[in-house]
């Protein structure tokens, strides 16, 4: 009596759960893949096959945005990494107790406002007559208007800011269990700044790395509105071809196996990083 | 306590099935300014029984919107007039106007016969005209005061200073100044395929005159305005609200003639209030409501003198844009035949990943 009282409270908690896995991820998946298979010969005749996905591989364009959009997902990864490691220290061990959640708190603040806004936000300071060029030329750097928009450069940075947060977050937490004295015993010992952190600061964190790289390079590789918006005349991003796929060609059946590459190929890239610094998902997004 | 929170829930679901009971909702899928606030509540005035509900699109995600459910969900669609006849061939998503139900006397007969032609399949009428409009090119007279082909995008003389929308208005406007007529071509995709590989070597090498490809009306007016750039490929409703900012700033019909669209009213094929539907494209048509539409879109009603119902800045940026041989010059869309967007859609991509600058 008592264990299938257990058994129904265990199913009933897990039905949300997996009704959710179930109907909003597995079946439109497993759609989206069928309808991948599908070729289109022409007007209102399809035959089922792998043609999508080899018209991908003989499309230079195609795979060259998508190794594109992987390195600079990539880039965007180490770069929030390098920002976030200091500030994520700061917070979780230099600043006082008072000051942490207020620190927090002001990396929260640029996701109070949708993406396009903060996109918006970038234009207006970059562009030609915006303000960051307006104001060297005030103090004279320059002289003539530049344009600081619709280019690589800007892409990168406006998604490094997007995703900082979820960069910074997962490493507090780790950083935060740290005992103090590992790191004093480390200088005890003789160790020099940059040994302590090579040494016992990182292999430490090394979770929490893992763990922010993942979700950060994700979110970069699948994020629409920001490449768009800041990028140039050359700049093409995976998710615009899906997108272009889908919307402009009426083509659902590339578009689906474009999807279904970009799944893939973030998902390769995850493993090798996983495999190259020896941790698993149970030691990092999974851990407890 | 409980009996308390218990009524009320029982209240609430009973007034929303009330509301519910009485009420029709009209779910339009139209352009972002086709359907003003005020105009909405006029109807709601005037139709109490009605509620409308207002979704903004444009033309390929409303013939994708409706393709994914067959035509469902919305009970009124805006396509333009070069859009319906292949989706609906391909997809089955909308259904057979009643012209009886419209009234047809105070449209402008001209554009309404040719949205006929364009939008009858075996017999059955699926559009009728709403507004129409051109897309073309715009400068800033007292910087670019020569700007008058499509091919002026490209002039070295404007380097870095002109932009354009990569889609497939571009592609048409350089195939016409390529001396081609694209349209014509449309019929045999052999010949049409090797214009458009023109018009892509064409419009690669100009990318280095490109300042930026524009994406909507807010970066493209703003890049005007600052004058970052001196001219654009745009709608012609962009450049009628940035003649009332700056006198300078005027369309201009390119000289191979503007593109005109016509968008259309048509009835998704699984919409559930046709009558609505009716009330609203004959409300919206009466030249008491027609300057509202048209201040708000800058678009032309397809009424009689529909230029004459634009509100007075609107139709001073049009008396100065067109005169009559400008007119006389518009290229009207032609049908899409089924193919066409895939072969131009590559041709984009083809643009767009090319290093040209």
């Amino acid at each position: 009596m008592d264990k299938d009282i257990k058994r129904l409270s265990l199913i009933l908690l897990m039905a949300p759960f997996a009704l959710w896995i179930l109907l909003l991820i597995i079946i439109p998946h497993v759609g989206i893949f069928l309808l991948s298979l599908r070729e289109k010969i022409s007007y209102k005749e399809f035959t089922y096959g792998l043609g999508n996905y080899i018209e991908f591989l003989n499309e230079p364009i195609y795979w060259n945005t998508l190794l594109r959009t992987g390195s600079m997902s990539l880039l965007v990864t180490i770069l929030a990494l390098l920002i976030g490691f200091p500030v994520a220290y700061y917070i979780a061990k230099v600043a006082r107790k008072k000051s942490k959640g207020a620190l927090f708190l002001l990396c929260l603040l640029p996701l109070w406002v949708s993406e396009l806004i903060r996109t918006f936000g970038w234009i207006l300071l970059l562009r030609e007559t915006g303000v960051v060029s307006g104001f060297l030329q005030t103090i004279g750097i320059i002289d003539q208007p530049v344009e600081f928009l619709y280019n690589d450069v800007t892409v990168i940075m406006g998604l490094v800011y997007t995703v900082m947060l979820f960069m910074i977050v997962p490493l507090v937490s780790t950083l935060d269990g740290m005992d103090d004295a590992m790191v004093e015993a480390g200088y005890n010992l003789g160790g020099s700044g940059f040994t302590v952190l090579r040494r016992i600061i990182i292999p430490y964190a090394m979770p929490g790395i893992v763990a922010g790289s993942i979700v950060v390079f994700m979110l970069a590789a699948g994020s629409y509105l920001t490449p768009i918006l800041l990028g140039g005349k050359n700049s093409s991003w995976f998710t615009e071809q899906i997108y272009d796929q889908f919307i402009t060609r009426y083509n659902w059946e590339s578009g689906a196996a474009f999807g279904f590459l970009l799944l893939a190929f973030t998902s390769i890239v995850v493993w090798l990083g996983l495999r190259l610094t020896g941790q698993s998902l149970a030691t990092t997004v999974a851990k407890d | 306590m409980k009996r308390t929170v218990l009524s009320g829930v029982v209240a609430a679901a009973l007034l929303a099935a009330g509301t519910s009971a009485n009420a029709e909702t009209l779910r339009l899928l139209t352009w972002g300014s086709y359907a003003p606030e005020k105009v909405i509540e006029m109807f709601e005035e005037k139709y109490p029984d009605i509620e409308v509900e207002v979704t903004f699109s444009n033309n390929e995600e409303m013939i994708s919107k409706l393709r994914a459910t067959g035509g469902a969900g919305f009970d009124l669609a805006q396509p333009s007039h070069d859009r319906v006849h292949a989706a609906q061939l391909e997809y089955n998503i909308y259904k057979p106007l009643d012209i009886s139900k419209i009234n047809t006397a105070n449209m402008d007969q001209t554009l309404l016969a040719g949205v006929k032609t364009n939008t009858t399949i075996e017999g059955d009428l699926f559009s009728v005209p709403h507004q129409w409009g051109t897309s073309g090119l715009m400068a800033d007279k007292s910087k670019a005061p020569n700007f008058s082909s499509w091919a002026d995008l490209c002039n070295p003389e404007y380097q870095g200073k002109t932009s354009m929308r990569l889609k497939r208005t571009i592609l048409l406007g350089t195939a016409f100044a390529m001396g081609e007529d694209p349209f014509a071509a449309y019929s045999d995709l052999k010949k049409y395929q090797s214009i458009l590989d023109r018009v892509a070597d064409k419009l690669i090498e100009c990318k280095s005159n490109i300042k930026a490809y524009w994406k909507g009306g807010d970066d493209l007016s703003s890049m005007m305005l600052s004058g970052e750039i001196v001219a654009s490929e745009t709608w012609d409703s962009t450049a009628y609200k940035l003649f009332d900012q700056n006198k300078n700033i005027v369309f201009i019909p390119p000289k191979e003639g503007a593109l005109a669209w016509i968008d259309t009213f048509t009835l998704p094929r699984k919409g559930k209030a046709d009558d609505a539907a009716y009330k609203w494209i004959n409300f919206v048509m009466q030249p008491d409501i027609v300057p509202l539409v048209s201040g708000s879109s800058g678009a032309i009603a397809a009424v009689n003198g529909g230029v004459d119902l634009m509100p007075e800045d609107k139709r001073a940026a049009v008396k100065a844009a067109f005169d009559d041989a400008a007119i006389a010059n518009l290229k009207f869309f032609a049908n899409i035949p089924p193919g066409i967007e895939d072969m131009e859609g590559k041709t984009l991509e083809k643009i767009k990943a090319a290093t040209g600058g």
